[in-house]
């Protein structure tokens, strides 16, 4: 199996760690080309700023690619500004990926000095949950499948082959469980 | 025993300050003086804008007092744009730095492009909420500031010059420090630590990891996609372009081009494509020329 982290900008060494630490004999790669996307089984959109992600994607010749391949049934998972690139729907702008059934806001906890660490269920796990300038989940339509909340709303969501975190499981050193769930969602798939 | 809840949630902080830091790597943290200009930042894809009233080239040139910026410009550059703003306070005011805490800005930039406030001691950083970047010229001056509460360092260079020579230097002599340490045998890294002035703890976790426990990110005199792709190669996380943007000929398009630049810095075709035509560079100070009261990076210890 082959796992890609879209590497543009952000989390993208921390995500590429955590997948190696679950099994050696999964490749983990960068991703920053069409070729490179093509050779991937599963892809991760890291944690970073979505205003940079979506603006080097478009540069790039990303976005259909990514976008063609996830319609077909690729697993995608989106932290934290992954999440927002995938809504449907983001509050006061433009959505991108529109693969994702939920309506997202962007900075909805605050700045920095509200950032925040938590602790809750993710599917039948119990995790630690980084919060950093976090998007906040306000709408999750019928199919889609609420994983993990916190204080009532959803922080984790799952829509057949493609799953949100509004937080960054990624940075949680020694816990590779998500990714673990993550990697599950492709071995399934394959 | 259980930890006491005062010290988780300091540990949490600190979590959560230096991950923001690892948020914005690969990325380009931008100068700007006004809302416009946080906005042409924020579309060409800067990761974050550092919000000060004059850019260095200016405070260079102008000279006097260099301070923090008026809380109403930093407030009118927080409402224009959703990436992380940034501000600096002189090194050693931990009063401008509340300041910047109680207007809630993403990260405070102790920084010696400033006046110094203090010539004995740096801000007691672990006081804060709010994360901290602090310039470094070395290992041991990474370190100092690390032990102080910072969560995130970048190499002084020369700041509003345009001249990327002391940037390129500083990053050298902490990865080759780097290296070194990681070579020693364990019974020599308290001797080293003294050496370099440095807490032991640090250093041995600098030994164990082969990196700063922080992220490091390139800065002063950074001025072209090559420049910026440069410090990226030589190791930096990404980079801070102060005067180099809106100093330039076209600063929208410069801007947009560093960006990719240290997206795809290992890419030279893709490098030569992007520095194509993009007009004439801010001038530049030929470091020779500086005596050494007019050097920034000597601020700070």
């Amino acid at each position: 199996m082959k796992v890609g982290v879209l590497a543009l900008q952000g989390s993208v060494a921390e995500h590429l760690k955590l997948i190696t630490s679950v099994n050696k004999k999964i490749e983990a790669v960068p991703v920053r080309t069409v070729d490179e996307l093509a050779s991937v089984d599963g892809l991760i959109i890291p944690g970073g700023e979505s205003t940079t992600l979506r603006k080097l994607i478009d540069e790039f010749d990303l976005f259909t690619p990514i976008k063609v391949r996830v319609e077909a049934g690729m697993p995608v998972w989106g932290t934290c500004a992954g999440l927002i690139l995938l809504a449907n729907k983001i509050e006061g702008e433009r959505p991108y990926f529109s693969l994702l059934d939920v309506d997202v806001v962007r900075n909805a906890y605050g700045r920095q000095i509200n950032s925040f660490v938590a602790e809750g269920d993710f599917a039948d796990m119990y995790i630690n949950m980084v919060f950093i300038r976090a998007p906040k989940i306000t709408r999750v339509g019928g199919n889609v499948e609420v994983l993990g909340v916190h204080d009532g709303v959803p922080v984790a969501v799952r829509q057949g082959h493609i799953l949100a975190t509004a937080f960054h499981p990624e940075v949680v050193s020694r816990d590779n469980r998500v990714h673990k769930y993550f990697l599950s969602m492709i071995e399934s798939k394959e | 025993m259980a930890t006491k809840p005062e010290n988780k949630d300091a540990n949490n902080r600190k979590i959560l300050n230096r991950n923001l830091a690892q948020m914005l790597k690969g990325g380009v943290i931008m100068d700007v003086t006004n809302a416009e200009q946080a906005q042409i930042a924020q579309a060409a894809g800067a990761v974050a804008v550092m919000a000060l009233e004059r850019v260095p080239a200016d405070i260079r040139k102008e000279g006097g007092v260099a301070r923090m910026s008026d809380p109403k410009m930093i407030a009118e550059i927080q409402q224009a744009v959703t990436i992380p703003v940034m501000a600096k306070v002189r090194i050693g005011h931990f009063v401008e730095a509340q300041i910047l805490e109680a207007i809630k800005i993403d990260y405070i930039d102790e920084s010696e492009v400033l006046t110094p406030a203090d010539d004995m001691y740096h801000i007691d950083k672990n006081k804060f909420a709010t994360p901290f970047v602090c310039g470094a010229r070395d290992l041991g001056e990474a370190l100092r500031r690390i032990s102080e509460g910072a969560s995130m360092i970048r190499t002084k260079g020369e700041a509003g010059t345009g001249n990327v020579v002391e940037a390129v230097k500083h990053m050298r002599k902490m990865r080759s420090q780097i290296a070194e340490v990681a070579a020693l045998p364990t019974e020599q890294l308290a001797s080293y630590a003294k050496e370099i002035g440095a807490s032991l703890d640090l250093v041995r976790q600098v030994a164990k990891n082969k990196a700063l426990p922080v992220v490091n990110f390139a800065a002063g005199g950074i001025a072209t996609p090559a420049d910026a792709a440069l410090m990226m190669q030589l190791g930096a996380d990404g980079v801070f372009v102060g005067s180099g943007i809106f100093k330039s000929a076209d600063p929208q398009r410069r801007a947009e081009a560093i960006v990719k630049a240290v997206a795809y810095y290992g890419n030279p075709a893709l490098l030569a494509g992007v520095s194509y035509g993009l007009g004439e560079a801010m001038r530049g100070v030929d470091l020779d020329t500086l005596t050494d009261a007019e050097r920034l990076a000597k601020r700070g210890w």
